[in-house]
């Protein structure tokens, strides 16, 4: 029982680490691919290739002033940052990153824990994020904080419907709520083949989730300021980022789970390179199309946005699930 | 054989844990040198009217209604989804009813207005 803890702490820390690299770079990444897609450098000084920035910017913002908003309530305006991290670490704990390793005799699942009801516990953590935001724009007690935060509410449990609905086909497809079942599943074909309408479905939805543009509303910079972060401050404001960059990372490696083949390799020629290497390589190329897409398209308005998910997106979210049944029954007939 | 809950704890320690430490720390490093007009709630630099906490759009309580009722749709149909191989034809058919059911509760939610924002 020891080990078994002992083992299951090392692979924490493991899974920690790299995501937490992955959200600092993730930043610099996101300052990088935005200079050069508006025509500039970005950042340029910070050691060499600005490899450094992520920590510069750390340890900046660690001392700089820490301002608590005269009139906020202040254990919400406290709580809220905190909660803004804690449910993309609480994620890592299902995620399965490559097949099991043999070390000392032992065979060791790459996996923190193989749960059965994977999916429903990561749906069921991610809902927690939203109330990072609307602690943050409630207790600040300020105008824009409190706007975006509403707004933030409204889009997060419209698009949490669609994200919900979009993996129903996979589920279906496979049986199994287990994460690792599901990459086994896809050893000889990924599963966006056969869902490719979900595939799209949860990227939009997902990217409505994590609040970025073209769904950015609750952050709109050039309507409310800052949005539900304005009042915060340090590290305080940083855990908001944080938040929002371990939560793409999350993001991009459940949709590599669900529908990209997880760790197998997509040729077969290229099967010798180790499983966790082409998670890896996976979940970056996921990171950098949210990137690419946030600096590519104009904002919705926000009734465009609340209609589009209604409207749109959950008529087909159906569609797919009685579409992928009919199939399963009728054409493939071996259900 | 499926994994053991757990490692779960570990996660949330750590998380809570990471959470708690940066908080802290930032509120205890860096300079403090408070001041009332500072610590004010900002409104793009003008002396802030009123309170925040003022009576907002009641549309966004309708869409928290809705979300309620549809997402509990949503959490009737996983069970299924995950069990139907072994459904087969009538669950099918079952979940198609479902799904009319929900398309009419939709429509008639579309229709009253409640998806139009003003």
């Amino acid at each position: 029982m020891l080990l078994a803890i002992v083992i299951a702490v090392i692979k924490m820390l493991i899974l920690f680490a790299v995501l937490m690299l992955l959200v600092a770079y993730g930043t610099l990444a996101e300052r990088k691919v935005s200079g050069h897609i508006q025509d500039r450098y970005g950042p340029l000084y910070c050691g060499p290739k600005a490899l450094l920035q992520p920590f510069a910017d750390g340890l900046k913002l660690f001392f700089k002033e820490d301002i608590v908003a005269s009139r906020s309530d202040k254990f919400l305006y406290f709580l809220a940052p905190m909660i803004a991290i804690v449910p993309a670490i609480l994620a890592i704990g299902v995620i399965p990153f490559g097949e099991s390793v043999t070390l000392f005799g032992r065979k060791i699942p790459l996996v923190m824990t193989d749960i059965n009801v994977a999916i429903l516990y990561l749906l069921a953590v991610s809902s927690f994020s939203v109330y990072a935001i609307v602690f943050g724009g409630w207790s600040a007690n300020s105008k824009y904080p409190l706007l975006g935060g509403l707004r933030s509410a409204a889009q997060f449990i419209s698009y949490e419907l669609i994200l919900g609905l979009s993996i129903m086909g996979v589920l279906m497809i496979v049986g199994s709520f287990s994460l690792v079942d599901i990459v086994h599943y896809q050893r000889h074909m990924w599963m966006v083949v056969y869902q490719p309408l979900a595939f799209i479905l949860y990227m939009i939805a997902a990217t409505a989730e994590l609040n970025r543009l073209p769904f950015d509303l609750p952050e709109a910079e050039s309507e409310l300021v800052g949005g539900y972060h304005t009042e915060y401050s340090s590290m305080k404001f940083a855990m908001f980022f944080l938040g929002e960059y371990a939560n793409m990372v999350v993001t991009s490696a459940v949709a590599v789970c669900l529908f990209l083949g997880g760790w197998y390799s997509p040729v077969a020629f290229l099967a010798w390179i180790p499983g966790p290497i082409w998670f890896l390589i996976k979940v970056v190329v996921i990171f950098f199309f949210l990137l690419w897409v946030r600096w590519t398209y104009p904002r919705f308005r926000y009734d465009q946005l609340m209609g589009f998910s209604w409207k749109y997106l959950l008529p087909l979210s159906l569609l797919n699930i009685v579409a992928t049944g009919g199939a399963m029954l009728f054409i493939v007939g071996g259900v | 054989m499926k994994g053991a809950y757990w490692p779960l704890i570990l996660v949330l320690l750590l998380g809570v844990g990471f959470g708690v430490v940066v908080v802290f720390f930032s509120a205890i490093l860096g300079p403090k040198r408070p001041d009332p007009i500072k610590l004010s709630p900002y409104e793009c630099g003008i002396d802030p009217i009123g309170d925040a906490r003022t009576p907002f759009f009641v549309h966004y309580y309708v869409i928290a209604l809705l979300f309620l009722i549809f997402d509990m749709e949503v959490v009737f149909t996983y069970p299924w989804a995950v069990s139907f191989r072994s459904l087969g034809l009538f669950g099918f058919i079952e979940m198609v009813v479902f799904i009319v059911v929900f398309l009419a509760i939709f429509v008639y939610v579309w229709g009253r207005g409640a998806l139009e924002w003003e």
